[in-house]
């Protein structure tokens, strides 16, 4: 962190939302055995992963994972060219499930409408719901979390940054001042 | 990544950071073919020509199907049916398809340099789907993934390629693409169409396929293009009796040698059928390669234009 950053989740933090959301797509759905996770690239697998260890010390069900690249969705390609593509890996049957997207930060909106496109075209999930670890507000599109692991009001020039250990080397959330 | 290039008229025009990229991220690509969706939105609103002045089926429908798949317009004309047939120029025909907003044009000419014209007329990213004897880089890129996905390597390995050398766009391309990328490639034909200049792609040269079988952990072989050859030059029994892959032939091969033909095959000349159909074949991993590869060709030269 460099001056005018500030942490506005540690470790601890994370791990209590995370922990609370797990309990809000048990009770949400009444148990877990139809739900599916699916992870939106990159941070958003590492969420996904998480709350499926949750779950499975609370429930003692195994919800399976997917991993879900949505370059091919976005409408962005003409003003954010060429981001690098790495693939999409959802090994069970979407049909039918109770499928829970999970991404770091919402912020406008467009990613998880790029990635409920994405979804929809590998079956015909009976519901799609959204789990994000940080809400910063200014949607473009009208789109809500289902599950929030906590809300930040930003302005438009601040970054939000959330660290995973799995790619980061350490949990946190910060905000860049832009 | 962007292509380094705004056409992609040959190999050359492809840096080694552009070739490692696109051979990278075509498993993703490849990976919309295998479900039940066969499309993605990425190109949604864009417009692709194919103008193939030339007879093709498994090349123009590739680069359809490629297209089609990221959800691009794809909008096919062919020589028999186009303007051309009444004498309009190749420069006319590129003013008129440029002049309906389209976002890229493949073309397909019998004439070697007729894609880099056409680039040098419009603007938009042109794709050379073969000029003449000149080159054919998206089949070179397919055929090197193939080899790469089978082998998991393609540096240090050997490539024997086989055939009329002389008029094959797509032994340049691949010569210089398997070059790049760290294998030794012999060139093997009859000493009429092994063209002088040639090691200056980087191959060596040998005028007999027995005498490099041995070796060589790919056989890739050339259709003898009918089409060009004089009658009277050419004993299609006396090449089949030197260069054709047969089943004896094979058996006296490297172990796990492997078989490659761009198609389409003119089976007993060439290759022989036992030997196309046969579990050392990689022919229709070719094919399914080459919609993956052009999907990534696609999505890496429009990604960049702005609308």
């Amino acid at each position: 962190m460099t001056s005018g950053d500030s942490q506005i989740m540690d470790a601890a933090a994370m791990r209590r939302a995370l922990t609370r959301i797990a309990h809000e797509i048990i009770e949400r759905n009444r148990g877990v055995e139809n739900v599916g996770l699916v992870g939106v690239r990159t941070r958003g697998i590492h969420i996904a992963k998480r709350l499926q260890a949750k779950i499975r010390d609370i429930e003692q069900v195994e919800c399976p994972v997917g991993e879900l690249d949505i370059t091919f969705y976005r409408d962005d390609i003409s003003t954010n060219p060429h981001p690098q593509v790495a693939g999409t890996d959802i090994q069970f049957d979407i049909n039918g499930k109770d499928i829970i997207l999970c991404d770091d930060v919402l912020f406008t909106g467009r990613s998880i409408r790029a990635a409920m496109d994405a979804v929809i075209d590998y079956g015909r999930p009976k519901t799609i719901q959204f789990a994000c670890l940080i809400d910063r507000g200014h949607r473009e599109l009208p789109i809500r979390a289902d599950f929030v692991g906590k809300s930040v009001p930003t302005s438009l020039k601040e970054k939000v940054s959330v660290r995973v250990n799995e790619e980061d080397g350490n949990d946190a959330v910060e905000i860049k001042r832009g | 990544m962007p292509l380094s290039s705004h056409d992609l008229i040959s190999i050359a025009d492809l840096s080694d950071g552009d070739i490692g990229s696109l051979l990278e991220s075509v498993a993703t690509y490849a990976d919309v073919s295998e479900r039940v969706i066969k499309k993605v939105p990425a190109l949604r609103g864009r417009t692709i020509i194919n103008l193939f002045l030339e007879p093709s089926t498994r090349t123009r429908t590739s680069f359809e199907i490629a297209g089609k798949r990221l959800s691009a317009d794809v909008i096919n004309i062919s020589g028999a049916g186009s303007s051309l047939k009444k004498g309009e120029s190749l420069k006319d025909t590129a003013k008129t398809i440029e002049a309906m907003q389209v976002d890229a044009v493949v073309v397909r000419h019998w004439a070697a340099g007729a894609a880099h014209k056409l680039a040098e007329y419009i603007e938009p990213p042109v794709i050379n789907a073969g000029d003449g004897a000149h080159e054919h880089p998206t089949q070179a890129l397919l055929d090197a993934l193939t080899i790469q996905n089978r082998l998991k390597k393609i540096s240090g390995i050997k490539v024997a390629v086989v055939g009329d050398i002389l008029h094959s766009r797509v032994a340049r391309s691949l010569i210089m693409l398997l070059g790049r990328l760290g294998a030794e490639v012999t060139a093997v034909a009859p000493p009429m169409w092994s063209p002088k200049g040639l090691e200056a792609l980087g191959c060596s040269i040998s005028y007999s396929l027995d005498d490099v079988l041995d070796s060589v952990d790919v056989v890739y072989l050339l259709r003898i293009q009918r089409e060009r050859l004089s009658d009277h030059m050419f004993s299609e029994q006396e090449y089949a009796r030197t260069y054709c892959l047969n089943r004896e032939r094979l058996n006296r091969a490297k172990p796990g040698c492997l078989v490659m033909h761009p198609g389409p095959m003119n089976r007993g000349i060439e290759i022989s059928a036992d030997v196309a159909d046969g579990e050392k074949s990689l022919i229709t991993a070719q094919v399914s390669n080459g919609v993956a590869v052009r999907m990534a060709v696609f999505y890496q030269i429009l990604g960049d234009v702005v609308s």
